[in-house]
């Protein structure tokens, strides 16, 4: 058996093996805390599959989506702008490390009473949330851009347009998907905690809900939906990054063979 | 500061000192080079200095350069490393100011880079686009001169084939040897289609073999693109080899100790030349000057 087939059995196999304990272990349970898994996933069918599918999983995916996709836009572009303009950085910055300093899911209270219990508050608590980690990425990504290649851009005459799409961003890649990672996480718990905190809709207005009433076995299948969809949405990331920086990836592998 | 060298025989500018500031245009020392001496200078230096910082502080590289560069002409630039060498190239491709003097071409002054030059870096592996491909690396300085897909298609394959690198032009730079990057970096620079090339030490770091076939390929490109090309490295036997002139720097800041006409035949070879007499009392004669205390 080669090394890759045995990764695979052993990634793909212990989740299974954990899984088939715990509902071994689960099924004679009485506790109104921890309930057989059979019922959990019985109440994960009926709750997540069919009756608030698109009621409350596509509606919290879909502020996800939203506000990641606005502060990934909104992060990189501002990182640009940091990185490359003197006066912005001076002004911004001492402001940039204070905000980050707060813990992203305590802006969410802020946001309540800015903006209400709609959903413009929580794509706006995702957006501002996740907007942090990709825009410090991107200033130390395309601060940290080779000069070398800076002095390539300038010699060959590149225009403007040339020089930030097709050396500083691909340059500053790799530390701007390192950006984008922490802040699809961060979006992630920002998703989740602005549903719990004022929303009545929404995977995690679901699982607090059943928490609250006493129904426990709805509360884990809210659990285990939250964790099936932050796998699901950390693959993607992943295909993704692969693809768009196979060059990254595929040079780094040399160099360390070499 | 001054030198004290007498002129000889195959200089072809005098020696830059201070005192002679005002007599060192180009008008008044018309010394034709053996090579391209009846060809108008293309590039222009004249008393270029270059220094950092101010007031106490600032430091000296430069101190007062003045050579010119002809039409179809290849000069190479020695001197002990240090001496500021890439610092000139900065200032010649304008990517730095001069503080004070000019570089100029065809009479205009240099005050950024200009376009009709393209340089070849010292660290290839700094200056080519590790997410391009070879070929989109070649085509990626081209984009603003809007040409023809025809066109663009033809100055690459032609540039890839002058290097030899027609079967890399998909391969990532990193998946390439040294030598096959710095042949990548001349290409790109070859599909520019510039009059004037500048190289700074382009072969200091490939072994020895394609060394050679590097400067043979520079040789080459002088022959067929009748390009100005202008070489700086610290290796005088390279400078010998390549050169129609050599114009040998001394430290510290650096200035021209002498400008010595290289009398080899045009078309060169690396063992048959290398073997001439005439190239060994060269290489002789650049080197007592680098090593004589100045």
């Amino acid at each position: 058996m080669n090394r890759k087939a045995l990764h695979w059995i052993l990634g793909a196999g212990t989740p299974v093996l954990l899984l088939a304990l715990w509902w071994i272990a689960s099924e004679q349970s009485t506790s109104a805390f921890f309930p057989p898994l059979r019922v959990i996933l019985e109440r994960f069918q009926a709750l997540w599959l069919f009756e608030h599918f698109q009621s409350d999983v596509l509606l919290s995916l879909r502020n996800l989506l939203l506000g990641y996709g606005v502060a990934s836009v909104a992060g990189i572009a501002l990182g640009f702008v940091i990185a490359l303009v003197p006066v912005a950085r001076q002004i911004l910055e001492p402001l940039i490390h204070f905000l980050r300093g707060i813990p992203p899911v305590a802006l969410v209270p802020i946001f309540i009473s800015l903006i209400g219990f709609g959903i413009e508050m929580r794509v706006a608590s995702i957006a501002l949330a996740s907007l942090f980690p990709t825009m410090i990425a991107t200033v130390d990504g395309i601060r940290s851009v080779d000069p070398g290649l800076k002095d390539v851009a300038r010699v060959y005459r590149f225009t403007t347009t040339e020089k930030t799409f097709r050396v500083y961003l691909p340059a500053a890649g790799p530390q701007i998907f390192s950006g984008l990672q922490v802040g699809l996480q961060v979006a992630f718990i920002v998703m989740i905690a602005s549903e719990m905190l004022g929303s009545s809709q929404g995977i995690g207005a679901m699982t607090i809900l059943a928490q609250q009433s006493f129904m426990t076995a709805d509360m884990w299948a809210g659990i285990l939906l939250l964790g099936v969809i932050g796998f699901a949405a950390n693959l993607i990331f992943d295909l993704i990054r692969r693809r768009v920086l196979a060059w990254y990836i595929g040079s780094r592998k040399l160099a360390r063979a070499a | 500061m001054k030198t004290s060298l007498p002129p000889t025989r195959s200089n072809s500018a005098a020696p830059a000192a201070p005192s002679r500031k005002n007599a060192m245009t180009e008008e008044q020392t018309p010394a034709p080079a053996v090579v391209a001496g009846t060809a108008p200078a293309r590039l222009d230096v004249s008393h270029l200095a270059k220094s950092y910082g101010t007031g106490d502080k600032a430091k000296t590289i430069i101190e007062d350069l003045t050579f010119t560069v002809a039409v179809g002409e290849v000069v190479c630039i020695v001197g002990p490393s240090g001496v500021g060498k890439t610092t000139l190239l900065k200032c010649l491709a304008g990517l730095h100011p001069a503080t004070s003097g000019r570089a100029s071409i065809d009479g205009r002054v240099i005050n950024g880079p200009p376009p009709e030059m393209a340089l070849v870096f010292q660290d290839y592996n700094r200056s080519l686009m590790p997410w391009l491909t070879v070929r989109k690396n070649l085509v990626l300085p081209l984009r603003h001169l809007h040409l023809s897909a025809q066109e663009l298609k033809e100055r690459c394959d032609s540039a890839l084939a002058a290097v030899g690198l027609e079967h890399a032009e998909s391969q990532y730079p990193w998946q390439l040897s040294g030598g096959m990057q710095q042949r990548v970096a001349i290409a790109r620079a070859l599909a520019y289609r510039p009059e004037i090339l500048i190289m700074d030490e382009p072969f200091a770091s490939v072994d020895a073999q394609t060394r050679f076939d590097l400067e043979d390929l520079c040789l080459k490109i002088r022959r067929d693109f009748n390009m100005t090309i202008l070489v700086v490295t610290h290796d005088i036997d390279e400078a010998v080899y390549l050169a129609d002139r050599v114009v040998v720097l001394g430290s510290k800041p650096a200035r021209v100790l002498r400008i010595v006409d290289i009398e080899l035949p045009t078309v060169r070879d690396q063992i048959s030349t290398r073997a001439l007499p005439e190239f060994a009392r060269q290489r002789t004669e650049v080197l007592s000057l680098i090593k004589r205390p100045a």
